[in-house]
């Protein structure tokens, strides 16, 4: 079996976030960084695979040089090797980019029986990389997955739906995006944080790669979300507390 | 100076922090409460190499260097000071002793199963009647054919009733005082070997604490740990690294404390706004934080000085020193900011408080680090 697992270096999700004086980005100086809580379940579905049936785990992230560090974590966990994509340019990038910019990176290691990604990355929620860089690769693509078996040239997959829990079967090689729910990720072990260290790591750019960085969707601004306006405290006998309930539902918030 | 740990050694701490804060922290109040010991978290810890921190990959171990293993006792205390004995007791004394003075064969033979968290340590230097004085112990071991009988009792061992190994004292010569004390290594399963009730604690009511009885226990010669008559020097030589340890634990306790109280402040309410407004919190906070970040300070630098082999009998007893008092003195204004809730079991402070009193007796007390300190002053 040969796997892909992809990885993201997100703010941890309980920073306080702030944005940048300019408004065009999120303020990350000093903010804790961690591997995308999704990115863990892809990563660790990775390595269940290749402990049941041998074969390799290969990382592959696109960052700044300090996503090193998320790289170091998978592979503490346990995969071979990483590849990764080095370059200021690739900051630009947007979601359809950053699939072209993987494609192109996956592509160069040969062919991958199964490619496990997060369902999203926790920091721009685009949940757009996994499906377009599948349809890239020529794969299937079964998103949210929360259970995996490995069966004869398929694998058969859980996911949630709208109410309902579905299995679905798809032939390899195919693209999956990982939740909550799939498996319980591991904690890196001190002997595997020790190998991290010496485990291959191939740098490329863009201009490796052949990709052009100019974006299709560019982001004109951001701003915080309102703070919440304080609570209603409603008095009063209960059922004069449902009149003023339904009262303010209606004619304050609109809601009825 | 560069105060920057390694990339390692941050990947280290943010494991151990992932790790007791999802698999030990939800549980520590329970294992508190009903005295138990964490044997499933002493088992996931084994899994993650954290029972063999410093011991060589060669026998098993993660190979670590002093200061991660610091970091990683710091934050388990963080979640659960009991855990964080029963590593540090572990890894430091136990492993550590057999590292420092063992010879290869003895090493072989103990700690790959100590590593994978299969054979659990103990440390036997204290009797009821010998702790400061650890000199004046009175445990017998005498000569028997190829190896030797020990008969004596031990006090306050930590791990005493889950350990399969330990590392005893007992005087091979009655009449040389301090020059008549060998170290062993002992089967803590050997006939003759037996423990006492658990202790009734004040706090580290999760961790072990027996007195353990030696009854005519046999011990083959080739577990003498260094040369005979040269027990006292393989104890006196572990001390450091035991304070360092100790040092760390209470490091980790005090930053909980501020924690806690910092969350409390920041939600409690009285006269109309968060108690953090006021002046009177703000300062203890402020106090807290300045005497953790000295005590982080004192004790990184007697890591990193100890696993460098530079001599720091001084700088380890004063990181001892001052990080159990930062320890005792956070977790008493944590349960006073916390006021009346901060005396009920329902929040964390209570057991810090009850937790934090300890490290200032154990490993040697206040008083003992403060001769060790005057002395090496003296001879400056």
């Amino acid at each position: 079996m040969k796997i892909a697992v992809l990885v993201k270096q997100v703010a941890d999700t309980a920073a306080k976030i702030e944005l940048l004086p300019d408004a065009t980005g999120v303020k990350l100086d000093g903010v804790q960084m961690v591997l995308n809580p999704y990115d863990e379940f892809a990563v660790e579905q990775g390595i269940l695979v290749k402990e049941a049936q041998g074969g390799e785990v290969v990382v592959f992230n696109i960052g700044p040089d300090a996503a090193d560090e998320a790289v170091k974590t998978a592979l503490a966990m346990g995969c071979d090797r990483a590849v990764v994509l080095r370059d200021e340019a690739a900051a630009e990038l947007d979601a359809a980019g950053i699939a072209q910019a993987l494609a192109k990176m996956i592509e160069k290691e040969g062919g991958f029986d199964l490619v496990f990604c997060g369902k999203q990355a926790t920091d721009s929620d685009t949940h757009q990389v996994g499906p377009a860089l599948a349809q890239h690769l020529g794969m299937p693509a079964v998103t949210f997955i929360t259970g995996f078996e490995a069966g004869d040239g398929e694998v058969v997959v859980g996911r949630e739906a709208d109410g309902v829990a579905e299995t679905l079967a798809v032939g390899l090689p195919a693209l999956l995006t990982c939740q909550k729910g799939l498996n319980e990720p591991r904690y890196p072990s001190l002997p595997g944080i020790m190998q991290a260290a010496r485990k291959p790591k191939e740098v490329l750019t863009l201009a490796d790669l052949g990709v052009d960085a100019t974006p299709a969707v560019t982001r004109k601004g951001m701003e915080m979300p309102p703070p919440r306006a304080e609570g209603k405290l409603i008095e009063g006998e209960a059922p004069d507390q449902a009149k003023q309930l339904v009262d303010l539902l209606r004619n304050e918030a609109k809601a009825v | 100076m560069d105060f920057q740990l390694t990339e390692q050694q941050r990947m280290i701490r943010d494991m151990v922090r992932d790790f007791a804060a999802g698999e030990i922290e939800p549980r520590a109040a329970e294992f508190d409460r009903g005295k138990i010991f964490p044997a499933e978290i002493i088992e996931k810890a084994a899994g993650l190499g954290l029972m063999g921190v410093m011991v060589p990959t060669d026998y098993g171990g993660s190979g670590m260097d002093m200061l991660s293993y610091m970091l990683v006792l710091e934050e388990i205390a963080e979640a659960c000071a009991s855990t964080c004995v029963i590593l540090s007791v572990h890894n430091t004394l136990a492993c550590g002793t057999l590292l420092q003075y063992g010879t290869d064969e003895q090493c072989r033979r103990y700690l790959p199963d100590a590593a994978s968290g299969k054979a659990l340590g103990a440390y036997l230097l204290t009797e009821p009647g010998a702790g400061s004085d650890a000199a004046s112990l009175t445990c017998k071991a005498q000569p028997e054919g190829d190896g030797w009988r020990l008969t004596g009792s031990k006090a306050f061992i930590t791990n005493g009733a889950h350990a399969r190994f330990g590392v005893v004292y007992a005087r091979t010569n009655a009449s040389e005082g301090a020059k008549g004390i060998s170290a062993f290594i002992v089967d803590m399963k050997a006939e003759g070997v037996s423990c006492g009730p658990e202790e009734n604690k004040l706090g580290l009511n999760a961790s072990s604490t027996v007195m353990v009885t030696l009854e005519d226990v046999f011990v083959p010669a080739g577990n003498l740990l260094g040369e005979e008559g040269q027990g006292l020097k393989v104890a006196l030589g572990m001390l450091n690294a035991g304070r360092i340890g100790i040092a760390a634990q209470s490091l980790g306790i005090a930053k909980a404390a501020l924690a806690e109280a910092r969350r409390y402040a920041a939600q409690r309410e009285q006269f109309g706004s968060s108690i953090d407004r006021f002046q009177s919190v703000q300062w203890m906070l402020v106090d807290m934080a300045t005497e953790i970040e000295a005590a982080r300070l004192l004790t990184y630098k007697a890591a990193v000085e100890y696993g460098a082999g530079r001599e720091i009998i001084g700088g380890a007893a004063m990181a001892k020193l001052f990080a159990s008092r930062t320890a005792v003195s956070c977790a008493e204004r944590a349960v006073q900011i916390h006021g009346g809730y901060g005396y009920t079991k329902e929040y964390k402070v209570e057991r810090l408080f009850r937790d934090a009193r300890v490290t200032e007796i154990y490993e040697g007390t206040s008083e003992v680090q403060r001769i060790v300190i005057a002395r090496q002053l003296a001879s400056e």
